[in-house]
């Protein structure tokens, strides 16, 4: 052979080579996917735990409501096709859709939509969001497909209050196992949980809607931000929806191997103090710890510019939202001369909760130097998860803590005198009231309008920014939520583009 | 004759001694003002061995850093003598009766579990903190230095002039305080020094796993932890705390040789 022809020889062997291997990459294109989070459900029944991780894996992949938020947050119909609402505002009909299954191979009908409503507004329901369904009176079955919800007063928000993860329709045939092995009606079945590991999810093939590009997914839950970085860098994963560390998306955005989206969500990071208890439940000490704070520089210092201030408890992309930012400016000298008022004129120490996000601990160290710069000390007492709900949540052991509130529409929390930070002024319970009987949107809006201005005005808490998501996922994969308009990982439009 | 790792290693140790010290009257910039505008910046004449992610300089963070580890580490080493030292007289003075099999048994049971991991378990239970953290690294220094003194005082125990002490009426306590304990100081201070780099060490770990010292006072290990996230674009962020770790503890290991070297007798006695 002359060396031309050996040449030859090999192009074409490379050629060939080549193509094989391509051959076997496209026959090879995937149809799973890793996901992780940060955090692991603690069980898996969305219809009655608080923890937002139950959603994020559980809602529209395997449950699903009458009504339901679409990935830009407005309301469309679920699991109920159409409904009818009488001019009272009193009455919904919702008409089902024709052939729904559970995963367990029973049908969807009326029975299944009244026992989820009933038991979910029931005196024993253990429902995290119980006042969604307390305008209720009661729920009737026309025939197998038309169920008949009549309230007791009119509810403007009740198809968005229906949307929530808490409002899903569950089995009575299968609820007794709901915590552990989840049958709902989605295009997803629940596979498997091994816990402190992973959830699997394995297509639904007789999904009602459009069936799944993914034949499985699994859920991965990370919580610490570097084990995070390591295990994307690394491909262990394939997107990451709320990616933890804000400093790193830059690195991302620069390898062509990852995509990053950046979205908005429901969560309004807050200082929450505890109202309930001296020096906080004086308004002029919050006043005073409100104008200590330079939001900005928490935006900067520990979300690496992730996140958009807010100067009252409501998402700045709602219409509704007002612009009270000008009350709580960063002005520790008017600081000063409140604490003097209030009869602290060296100041006072407190406490400072932080959970894991590194939201609450990096934030907490910019708050703990900003409130020094004033003459308030923190004992800053980093807490993990479970600790923080046990003892600073329900416990209500705290003075100062950090937390986002990732609800939809959450503002009605403060007037709950209950609740962690301990508000519940009799006029905002009173503003509530009129606002849940109101259905009439123009009036609704300025009752929300009202609320916002009332909250910003107690200087109930601090205020800090909305929260943003950060979406990290590999190239090639499509059809994730880029914004949270309630916490889920919507995986039923997801898959690879190659 | 003094060594060469003597010099070395005291020079390196008194650095870091002098540097907690003088960061106690002045540092180059405060460390508990935030500088979120001049976040990241790299080494410079103005800062010179950079800001980290708040803006606070790091030069400054690692002199405060020192003191918390050098405070951190006396203290435990401390406890390990205090309550080391007297276990392992008595061991010796007791020795093969109940008492030292309970007290050696004691320190066995301490002794099986890797350090760090009382450590994490001490501070888990009773909660993050620098207290907490001294108690922890102290509780796994009392086996060190009660072994240590048992073993050569069991040794001392058999020479004449023990013997003569025991013949003239003095009591095994003061023995073991007026004679045993002299004999045995040099050896101590040797073992000490090294604790004491171990105490460092000790220190820098639970501070990364968030164990250690709280925000805001600065510490080492807390200083690496902030950092790996960010060492990719930032490397600044983890070289100097580590080096300081590293040099601190290479310093406090060199200076207990040349101790060594210079305070063991027999040593002394097969140089000459």
């Amino acid at each position: 052979m002359t060396v031309p022809r050996i040449r030859a020889a090999l192009y074409a062997a490379f050629t060939l080579a080549l193509a094989m291997l391509g051959g076997t990459l496209h026959a090879a294109a995937r149809d799973d996917v890793i996901v992780a989070i940060q955090l692991e459900p603690p069980n898996l029944d969305p219809t009655s735990g608080a923890a937002g991780a139950i959603d994020s894996v559980l809602y529209s992949n395997v449950f699903e409501g009458l009504t339901r938020f679409a990935a830009d947050g407005s309301v469309v119909p679920g699991l109920a096709e159409r409904w009818d609402i009488s001019d009272d505002g009193l009455v919904y009909t919702f008409h089902l859709r024709d052939g729904v299954t559970f995963h367990d191979g029973t049908a969807l009908d009326g029975e299944d939509v009244k026992f989820s409503l009933d038991r979910a507004r029931s005196e024993d329901s253990t429902n995290a969001q119980k006042g969604l369904f307390a305008p209720i009176e009661t729920v009737s079955v026309i025939d197998p497909l038309t169920v008949e919800v009549t309230l007791s007063r009119p509810t403007g928000n009740f198809l968005f209050d229906l949307a929530w993860g808490d409002a899903v329709i569950v089995a009575p045939e299968s609820i007794a196992t709901i915590a552990t092995a989840p049958v709902g009606t989605g295009a997803f079945v629940f596979d498997d949980w091994r816990q402190g590991d992973r959830i699997d999810l394995v297509r639904n093939p007789d999904y009602w809607g459009e069936t799944a590009r993914l034949q499985r997914a699994t859920f991965r839950f990370i919580s610490d931000p570097r084990a995070a970085f390591a295990a994307m860098m690394a491909g262990d994963i394939d997107a990451f929806v709320g990616f933890p560390a804000p400093e790193n998306l830059p690195q991302f955005e620069a390898d062509p191997r990852f995509q990053v989206l950046v979205g908005t969500t429901e969560g309004e990071t807050i200082l929450a103090m505890n109202n309930g208890q001296p020096p906080f439940d004086d308004v002029r000490v919050r006043q005073a710890v409100v104008h200590a704070i330079d939001r900005q520089a928490i935006i900067d210092g520990a979300m690496f510019g992730l996140g958009t201030p807010i100067g009252t408890h409501f998402a700045p992309h709602n219409p509704a939202y007002v612009d009270l930012i000008a009350l709580s400016g960063h002005d520790p000298e008017r600081s000063r001369e409140l604490l003097a008022e209030a009869g602290f004129p060296d100041g006072f120490t407190t406490t400072l909760k932080l959970p894991p996000p590194s939201y609450a601990r990096r934030g907490g160290e910019i708050i703990a130097s900003q409130l020094r710069a004033v003459g308030i000390d923190t004992e800053i007492e980093n807490q993990e998860w479970a600790q923080w709900l046990e003892s600073t949540f329900n416990g209500k052991n705290f003075g100062l803590t950090i937390v986002s509130h990732t609800e939809p529409m959450d503002i009605g929390i403060y007037a709950n005198p209950d609740y962690y930070f301990q508000y519940g002024d009799p006029d905002f319970i009173a503003l509530m009231d009129r606002l849940n009987e109101t259905t009439d949107p123009e009036a609704r809006t300025a009752l929300l309008r009202e609320a916002q201005e009332m909250i910003a005005r107690d200087y109930v808490n601090a205020f800090l920014f909305e929260l943003a998501i950060p979406t990290v996922a590999k190239v090639g994969l499509s059809g994730l939520w880029r914004d949270q308009p309630t916490q889920a990982v919507d995986l039923t439009a997801v898959g690879w583009d190659r | 004759m003094i060594s060469r790792s003597f010099v070395w290693g005291a020079g390196l140790a008194a650095t870091f001694v002098f540097a907690a010290l003088l960061s106690l009257a002045w540092t180059p910039w405060p460390v508990d003002a935030l500088d979120i505008p001049n976040k990241l910046q790299p080494p410079s004449p103005v800062h010179w061995f950079g800001t980290d992610h708040f803006g606070r300089d790091i030069l400054s963070m690692i002199m405060v850093g020192a003191r918390t580890s050098i405070a951190v580490a006396i203290l435990a080493v401390g406890i390990g003598m205090g309550v080391g030292i007297p276990l392992g007289l008595t061991a010796a003075v007791r020795h093969g009766g109940w008492l030292d099999e309970i007290i050696m048994r004691g320190n066995d049971l301490i002794f099986a579990f890797p350090a760090l991991v009382i450590a994490i378990l001490i501070t888990a239970v009773f909660g993050a903190g620098a207290v907490n953290a001294i108690i922890a690294i102290g509780i796994f220094n009392i086996p060190v230095f009660a072994r240590l003194t048992r073993g050569a005082a069991l040794g001392l125990w058999q020479r004449d002039f023990i013997a003569m002490a025991r013949v003239c009426g003095k009591s095994a306590a003061r023995i073991s305080v007026e004679h045993i304990l002299p004999n045995i100081a040099s050896l101590m201070i040797v073992q000490g020094t090294i604790q004491f780099s171990l105490g460092i060490l000790a220190e820098a770990g639970l501070s990364y796993v968030g164990l250690g010292a709280q925000p805001p006072t600065p510490s080492w290990g807390r200083m690496l932890a902030d950092a790996q996230t960010m060492v990719a674009f930032a490397p600044h962020l983890a070289i100097f705390p580590g080096m300081a770790i590293v040099l601190s503890v290479l310093g406090l290991n060199l200076l207990g040789d040349g101790l060594r070297d210079r305070l063991d007798p027999r040593l002394r006695i097969m140089r000459a």
